[in-house]
């Protein structure tokens, strides 16, 4: 069984990534993200599994880190909040161009430009239609807790080296900074060298006489070749959608009305439907999890049993438009938002639906 | 006769004084003829091949002409974004701490774009070894004004001259990465002489010898030309080097066993 512990969400991310076997962790300062790198540094896992924590110049140069350290095969970490995170996309790009394995979390704050350091969702186009370069996508996953951000380090390293891609954790400043309860998974030894370049055979670590050398690039300059590369990213992107989609129902068996929220959101909301039902409104909650792949099928299968859906974000209407290319236009769809850093009310919430779906 | 001496295979094994290294693919380069590049990467692989050290060898190529330094290099490698082989040579090293790791860039890569990432490797003290080929120009671009081009020479963005009011003074970025205290070996050389090749090669060889004993970071310099850009013929372009560069670039080791020679102080 695991270990029982109270946490921050932040350094759930951080303990996972140790115990996950991670290689390597390359971050810079920015608040609502700083414990990651806080807690590793004080924690040593450098003592523990050997694994490197280095803090970088810039998240410029972290991200490029990652891409150095996933170019050999090792398995290895970022963390930032939202304008770190737009500094990456470049280098995301390079990830996903690459075909490499890597796991970065974004604590979402208020924007645009340097916003605010309160918790926000207004990241959800840049982590899931690709906020840098060129037809890319990355696994992007939701933590609505704190055990879920624990867990997701896992699942996230996992699915980055299957399918060789990176993988985002989009969570915000409240998860991140909230402390839970936290089940910890068992330690995973970190793989030696010798298995990493056992599992890793495209990986760039050392020619050995007997084949031929690794090239670890993003570049084609044939379009041929190029469109050759596209196409096959594609069919990826095809295989993740089909294999990887997660999510959660809460209350939806009888529902007249719905919410479909992500992250923070999802937990407002999930009062939101016990204070509503407690009103004597029925409705449920649809969480997506993973919001690449988005959970298009599902969503429509519950949205399409309902008389309206409110879409909850923290942002000015970003995930309704998945929604509502999901769900089809036969059933009402609004959006309620709060953004720059607040948090909206269940109260608030409800009262939404009241306003914007059952009067409305 | 003739026919005789054709038959006559005199490439027997006990014959050879010289090849070319397996460890350079066999395949035509994509560098301009009369460009440095070429012997600067033989070089490169001449000591890694000397060394025995292939297995355990990761290069960083730059994006610029030598963006495809990995389709001629027969070692892995990893192409890195703009400016940014720094970074990523850093956490290889630090994940792959018995392997040499090396970055190949040229001066726009790694005195204008990447300046932050050089700087803070350097100054972290990485065990790896930086190549750096300043040839005062963006090459693969069409011929730029590059951080290192020097008062009032021409090129595509600076087509009256490089005006210095206004364009800002050429980089040495050499010197200032000599100050910091995390560099044990700097200096400058060229690769358009047999002289200055075996200087080169020499350095090169120190730097990875160097790596072996994690003594901090070693950076070598290739002063070099770029005769599509600066609109010469490769002689002519190696001449106008050594007249305008090399006063400006002055050869010869600037930091050794992590002290400053006299002249760079």
């Amino acid at each position: 069984m695991g270990e029982l512990r109270l946490m921050k969400g932040n350094e759930a991310i951080a303990e996972a990534a140790i115990r996950a076997g991670c290689d390597g962790y390359f971050g810079y300062p920015i608040t609502p993200q700083s414990e990651v790198m806080e807690y590793l540094m004080a924690e040593k896992p450098f003592e523990r599994t050997g694994m490197v924590v280095l803090q970088a110049e810039s998240e410029t140069a972290s991200i490029n880190m990652l891409y150095g350290g996933a170019g050999t095969g090792k398995m290895v970490l970022t963390s930032s909040s939202s304008p770190g995170i737009s500094l990456m996309q470049e280098g995301i790009s390079y990830l996903a161009g690459a075909e490499l394995p890597a796991l970065i979390v974004n604590i979402v704050r208020g924007g645009p430009g340097l916003g605010t350091i309160q918790p926000s969702q207004a990241d959800y186009f840049q982590a899931v239609k690709g906020g840098g370069h060129g037809d890319y996508k990355m696994i992007v996953l939701a933590p609505a807790s704190v055990q879920e951000m624990c867990d997701h380090v896992k699942l996230g390293f996992d699915k980055a080296f299957e399918y060789r891609t990176p993988v985002m954790i989009l969570s915000d400043g409240a998860i991140g900074q909230m402390m839970e309860k936290v089940v910890l998974f068992d330690q995973i030894p970190r793989r030696t060298d010798e298995e990493v370049i056992k599992q890793c055979p495209w990986a760039s670590n050392g020619r050995p006489k007997t084949r031929n050398h690794n090239i670890i690039t993003s570049l084609d300059l044939d379009p041929a070749g190029q469109e050759r590369v596209n196409l096959k990213l594609q069919e990826k992107y095809r295989q993740i959608e089909r294999n990887e989609v997660l999510y959660e129902e809460i209350q939806c068996e009888d529902a007249e009305y719905l919410f479909v929220a992500f992250g923070l959101s999802a937990r407002i909301c999930q009062k939101a439907t016990d204070l509503a039902r407690a009103k004597g409104i029925r409705v449920g909650l649809f969480r997506p999890i993973t919001l690449f792949p988005f959970p298009a099928m599902e969503v429509s299968n519950v949205g399409n049993r309902v008389k309206g859906i409110l879409v909850v974000e923290m942002n000015a209407g970003q995930m309704i438009e998945d929604v509502k290319l999901s769900v089809g236009c036969k059933v009402k769809i609004e959006h309620f938002g709060r953004f720059g850093g607040i948090i909206p009310s269940p109260d608030e919430v409800v009262k939404a639906l009241e306003q914007k779906i059952i009067g409305g | 006769m003739e026919e005789q001496f054709v038959k006559t295979e005199i490439r027997k094994p006990e014959n050879i004084v010289y090849k070319k290294t397996d460890l350079m693919v066999d395949r035509p380069l994509s560098y301009c003829p009369g460009c440095g590049h070429g012997t600067a990467h033989r070089m490169l692989m001449e000591v890694i091949e000397e060394m025995d050290i292939q297995e355990k060898t990761i290069g960083v190529s730059p994006v610029g002409c030598s963006v495809l330094a990995y389709d001629f290099l027969n070692i892995d490698m990893l192409g890195a974004a703009h400016g940014r082989a720094p970074a990523l040579a850093t956490a290889i090293k630090r994940m792959w701490p018995n392997h040499f790791v090396f970055t190949y860039q040229g001066d726009g890569d790694l005195a204008a774009i990447g300046t932050a990432e050089t700087i803070h490797a350097c100054n972290r003290g990485e065990n790896i070894t930086i190549i750096f080929i300043n040839n005062g120009i963006y090459g693969m671009t069409g011929g730029q004004m590059a951080p290192t081009t020097l008062p009032g020479m021409r090129s595509s963005t600076s087509p009256y001259g490089r005006d210095v009011p206004t364009m800002g003074h050429p980089l040495k970025i050499t010197e200032l990465i000599a100050q910091l205290p995390g560099v044990y070996y700097v200096t400058r050389q060229a690769v358009h002489t047999p002289n200055h090749v075996r200087k080169t090669k020499k350095a090169i060889r120190k730097a990875f010898e160097l790596q072996k004993e994690n003594k901090g970071l070693c950076f070598i310099e290739i002063v070099s030309n770029c005769n599509s850009g600066w609109k010469m013929t490769p002689v002519q372009s190696n001449k106008w080097m050594e007249e305008n560069m090399f006063p400006f670039y002055q050869l010869g080791d600037i930091k050794v066993d992590g002290k400053l020679i006299e002249a760079a102080k």
